[in-house]
Parts: C-alpha cells; sequence; structure tokens
C-alpha cells in the first residue's frame, strides 16, 4: 500500500467546555476513497473543517505528504492540494458555468492594461473538464442556476480537480439529490479515484459509501471507531456502529428491515 | 459512457434561437425601452426633437446622469447601493469651487484633489459597510444627509453666508485642462460638416450645433470602459462574483473586500467628475447640486437590468436607461402634454422594470 497523502493522527478539538472531537485518526491515499461516516453530530462536519484549514485542532498531529504540517488558513490547504467541497457549493447560479468555475482563478492574456480574461480558453477548457465528467453542457455560457443539484456537484469537483486537488473532501455530496443524481456523483468519485486523487467522501447514507468506498471509518460522539477495507464489513454492521450500537438493530427490526 | 457518445448533443435540449439568447441580455429591457420612446415621441413631439441640436439637447442631461448610472450599476452588480452620490455631487462642487475660487488653484490641482477626496469619501463608506455588516443602503442614506449638510455649512463658511458660489468660469477660464471638462468638442469637425451642408448651419455659416458636449464624450467612454472591464477582465469576474453571493467569492479566491471599496471609490469619483463638470458649465455651484440625483441614478441601472439583489446586470444597459431618462424630460417640452407627466412616467418605468428584470432573471437561472 502507498503511504497516505495526509494523515491526521488523535485529532482532538475543544469549544471551550464542548468537546467536539475526541481522539479521531484519519488518512487518505492516493487514488482511494475513504468514507467518513457518522450520524448527524457525530463531529463529520468540524472533522473536515479541521481538516481543510478552518479550523485549528486543540490536539492532535497533521502530517501531509510525510511531512507535520499546520494549515493557518483555508487558504493553505487549498495550496497544498486540498480542496473541499462543501454542501453550499460555493456557486453563484446567476453566473455561467464557465465564470463560476474560474472565479477567482481567471486565466488571462495580453499585458498591462490591455490584459485580459482570456474567456475563448477558459470556455473551452470549462467545456472540456466537464465532457471528462460526463456532462455535456448546452454552452460554456449556461448560468449554474439552471444545471441540476448533481450537476453543480459536478462542477464543484471538475473546478477542484482542474486546480490541482490532491486530497478533494466531498461534504455530503449525495444528500439532497436524487436517485440518478446520485449514481451520476458516485459515478464522477469514481472518475476523480481513477486519477490519482485522494477522496474523502462524507456521508450518513451506507448505501452511497459502500457503492464506490474503499476503506469505511465511522465516528460517534467524536470519535472513530476504527478503519475497515471493503468486503471486510457489511453494511449493517456500518450503519449499527453509527448509530452507536443496539438500538439500531432494534428498531431496524421492528421496521422491518426498511432503513 | 465514453467521451464520444457524450459529445453528442444531449437529444432534450432544443437549439437556442438568437433571439432567444437575445431574450437573456439584462441590457435587453433599457434598449426595447428606448425604442418605445423614440417611437412616443416620433409620434407625439415636434419633429425638431430628433434633428441634431435635439438630440444633443436630451443627451446632455442623460450623459450627465448617466456617468452617474454606469457607477451605480457597477457598485450595484457588485452587491451594493451608495445614497449619498447625489450629495456627493454637491460636496465635490463645493470643494471644487473652493479650490479654483477661494484658493485660486489651477485644475491640474483642484480636479486631481476633488477626485481624491471624493475617492477616500467612497472608500470610507465602504469600510463602514464591510467593518458594521450592516447594509449599505442605511449606510449611504448617513452620507446622504451628512455630505448635503456639509455642502450647504461649506458653501455658506466660504462665501460668508450664501448657498451659492460664483465666479468659476471666470476662474478656470483659459485653463489648458478646461476643455476637456467643458463645452464643446470637435467644433472644427461640426463647422466642417456645416460648410459640406451635412448638418444645419445659421444663415451665418455657423453650425447650429457648435460640437457635441464634453460630457457626452465622456459619458460614452466610461460606459465602453465600464462594459469592457465587466465582461472581459478578472475584475469584471469578481464584481459579479463579489455581488452573486459574497461567502462563496472569498471561499474561491476572489478579493472581495478591495472590490466592494473600489466599487464605493468609483462611485463617489463618478459623482466628483459631474460635480467639476457641471460646476464649470455652469459657471458657479449651489447646495442643492445633484439633488435626487441617487435615486435616478439607482433607476437607470434597474432599468438598464440590474437586479436589486446584485450579482446581475449591465454597464451598457444603465447607458441606455440614462438615455431614456434623458429623453423624458427633455421630450415632454417638444410636446404638448404637461412636462410634469415626468414623474409619473419614471415611477410607472422603475416599477415595469423591476418586474421584467425578475421575469429575466428567472429565466437565467431556470427558476421556474
Amino acid at each position: 500500500m502507498t503511504a497516505p497523502i495526509i494523515h491526521m493522527e488523535n485529532i482532538k478539538k475543544h469549544y471551550g467546555n464542548v468537546i467536539a472531537l475526541n481522539g479521531v485518526t484519519f488518512d487518505v491515499r492516493a487514488g482511494e476513497c475513504h468514507c467518513l461516516l457518522g450520524d448527524n453530530g457525530a463531529g463529520k462536519s468540524t472533522f473536515i473543517k479541521t481538516m481543510s484549514g478552518v479550523h485549528k485542532p486543540t490536539e492532535g498531529s497533521i502530517t501531509f505528504e510525510g511531512k507535520p504540517l499546520s494549515f493557518q488558513s483555508p487558504r493553505d490547504a487549498m495550496e497544498a492540494g486540498i480542496a473541499t467541497v462543501f454542501q453550499d457549493l460555493a456557486m453563484i447560479p446567476l453566473m455561467s458555468v464557465t465564470r463560476n468555475f474560474f472565479m477567482g482563478r481567471e486565466p488571462t492574456k495580453g499585458k498591462g492594461i490591455f490584459k485580459r480574461f482570456d474567456i475563448d480558453t477558459a470556455n473551452e477548457i470549462t467545456m472540456t473538464e466537464m465532457r471528462k465528467m460526463g456532462i455535456n453542457l448546452r454552452g460554456p455560457d449556461q448560468a449554474v442556476g439552471t444545471l441540476s443539484g448533481g450537476e453543480r456537484q459536478t462542477v464543484a469537483i471538475a473546478r477542484a480537480v482542474y486546480f490541482g486537488a490532491k486530497v478533494l473532501i466531498l461534504d455530503e455530496p449525495t444528500s439532497a439529490l436524487g436517485v440518478r443524481q446520485t449514481a451520476n456523483v458516485l459515478a464522477t468519485i469514481n472518475r476523480v479515484r481513477g486519477q490519482g486523487i485522494g477522496v474523502v467522501f462524507i456521508s450518513h447514507n451506507v448505501r452511497h459509501a459502500m457503492a464506490v468506498g474503499d476503506r469505511f471509518t465511522v465516528l460517534n460522539r467524536g470519535q472513530t471507531l476504527g478503519t475497515a477495507s471493503r468486503g471486510e464489513i457489511t453494511a449493517a454492521k456500518l450503519q449499527d456502529m453509527m448509530a452507536g450500537g443496539q438500538e439500531m438493530a432494534e428498531l431496524e427490526g421492528s421496521l422491518g428491515g426498511t432503513i | 459512457m465514453s467521451i464520444d457518445t457524450l459529445a453528442r448533443a444531449d437529444e432534450r435540449v432544443k437549439s437556442e434561437s438568437v433571439f432567444a439568447k437575445l431574450m437573456k441580455r439584462p441590457e435587453l429591457g433599457a434598449i426595447g425601452g428606448v425604442v418605445l420612446v423614440t417611437v412616443f415621441f416620433m409620434i407625439t413631439a415636434d419633429h425638431t426633437m430628433f434633428t441634431l441640436s435635439g438630440i444633443m439637447n436630451f443627451m446632455t442631461p442623460a450623459a450627465q446622469l448617466g456617468i452617474l448610472g454606469i457607477a451605480a450599476a457597477m457598485l450595484m452588480i457588485g452587491g451594493e447601493f451608495d445614497l449619498s452620490i447625489g450629495s456627493m455631487v454637491a460636496f465635490a462642487g463645493m470643494l471644487f469651487g473652493v479650490f479654483v475660487v477661494n484658493i485660486g488653484m489651477p485644475l491640474i490641482v483642484a480636479i486631481p484633489l476633488t477626485l481624491a477626496i471624493a475617492a477616500a469619501l467612497g472608500a470610507t463608506n465602504g469600510m463602514i459597510v464591510l467593518r458594521t455588516g450592516l447594509p449599505s443602503f442605511i449606510v449611504t442614506l448617513a452620507g446622504l444627509f451628512v455630505l448635503r449638510g456639509a455642502a450647504l455649512v461649506g458653501l455658506k463658511l466660504f462665501t460668508g453666508g450664501s448657498t451659492q458660489l460664483r465666479g468659476v468660469r471666470e476662474a478656470v477660464e483659459g485653463d489648458f485642462l478646461a476643455p476637456i471638462f467643458s463645452g464643446d468638442a470637435f467644433g472644427f469637425v461640426m463647422r466642417w460638416l456645416a460648410e459640406a451642408g451635412i448638418v444645419d448651419s445659421f444663415k451665418s455659416g455657423v453650425p447650429k450645433v457648435p460640437g457635441i458636449p464634453v460630457e457626452i464624450l465622456w459619458f460614452v467612454a466610461f460606459a465602453l470602459i465600464a462594459t469592457y472591464i465587466l465582461l472581459r477582465t478578472p475584475v469584471g469576474n469578481w464584481i459579479f462574483a463579489t455581488g452573486g453571493d459574497s461567502l462563496a467569492a472569498k471561499n474561491s479566491g476572489v478579493p472581495v473586500r478591495r472590490v466592494k471599496i473600489s466599487l464605493f471609490m468609483l462611485t463617489a469619483m463618478a459623482a466628483a467628475l459631474i460635480a467639476i463638470i457641471t460646476v464649470i458649465d455652469a459657471g458657479s455651484t449651489d447646495a442643492r447640486r445633484g439633488f435626487m440625483k441617487e435615486f435616478e441614478a439607482i433607476i437607470a441601472a434597474v432599468i438598464g437590468g440590474c437586479l436589486l439583489t446584485g450579482g446581475y446586470g449591465s454597464a451598457i444597459g444603465a447607458f441606455f436607461g440614462a438615455i431614456i431618462f434623458g429623453m423624458v424630460t427633455i421630450g415632454l417640452t417638444y410636446t404638448h402634454f404637461d412636462q410634469d407627466w415626468f414623474q409619473v412616467f419614471l415611477g410607472a418605468m422603475l416599477l415595469l422594470a423591476v418586474i421584467f428584470n425578475n421575469v429575466i432573471r428567472r429565466r437565467v437561472t431556470g427558476e421556474r
């Protein structure tokens, strides 16, 4: 197995007297999809914010490509190659796909006062990158607002990949999507993994995680309950661990296995 | 699925006609408005309205408003308002008047100084908005009163009690910069055209239109530069992004604070430019200068397709919005209608534009 791109050891995060994270160990290797599973309130969001440089951990160490590292800001993490696609996506519905794709990082041509946004190149790159992800845009000037949720997710992922992400953190990318769109996003994750990028897939849906995950880590009450590889664990077992043991099994029994 | 099969067009997407594409441009409403207003005055107004001198007549106020309107449009696209620009015209006019009349500065010092002070005040507006997180509507409403009052107090202070400062024309006469900020340009072209019999001239051979008023040239140049910046530069992309969703823009690396402060500086400087042009033109300045201009500028921007919520709009739209304004204000004097219909027309136009913009926005974002 290759060495992990990023390794987070025994991360703790306290907010005053609230312990949000109490010893989380997590790593991602190139070309794998590592799923972080946990119920609402388990500490998933706090953890990914620590990983993407938004929060600094109270305790614990982060090793990035073999070297100890501490991110001062989200920008540091972004420059190191850790891209996060948050649920709100950082997309502007009124702007075109191209303008969103290159927002803040516009390609230019010309010099001095004639330096201008190279819109033709930008359009071309956007169309190609989106096609690689399996989405055929009507045109590069199509507004993001006209895209479906899954397509927007894909634009955000494509943007992160294009700008050189080594680790891609996806915060519940499938939680608000329909069946077909979920399948598309999972296929996108598969493609991105194929390009050698380490994907961190955060979800509370075991079935979505099982569909693409190589390894699974369960987070419960701010602690990791261990990591399992694909094939070592069943969906039912993961579901149980997320819910924190017995009650879920009982509840599932009474509901006839519908959860 | 391979890339080849995807390269085929999606069968569910109908090809868009040129008309449908045009329907999505923000400035469409304003251009349609110009056509409608032109047709209206073609029918109702005296034919002299659309002669060269008639056109200059309504383009001059259009240009004065338009420079403010384009700046206001850029600020609105960036997601903020500036209600203090009308008062800024009065305040900058007062400063400029004091500089050239009381202190006797040459224009090459007085103009940059006036612009710089206005820019600093604009930056202050922006800083307060960003620091407090309050809506710019309220912050600049305070500016509206503060600057108007300061202009009044300043005028009384420097004139010994009067609210009007005279003698600007005499003070700037002969200054080499004066022709850039006042009077008519391209007079030689007009004389040449008059000799050739292409434009109307008086019996003496002097052309009826002595030249193009400089503010019209400023107006056209500003509209072109603003459009270029918005559509073809990274900064333009940042302005749209900042207005569309400032948090998303910030997370993507757009310098949101710098963009907003620069836009506040731009609107303030546009107001100062109008102050300089109109004060030299009138030869005096008074405390009522620029009265209500902040609202008229915003109306021009909205007619031009700007959304009140930011992130969408166009400088060319504001350009045409201001022309509609000029045509209606001046045009009514060429008709038999009571001139005071102007305000009724203005309100109706604003309401119509806002409703129309909302429809366009839904069309662009595909909301149903």
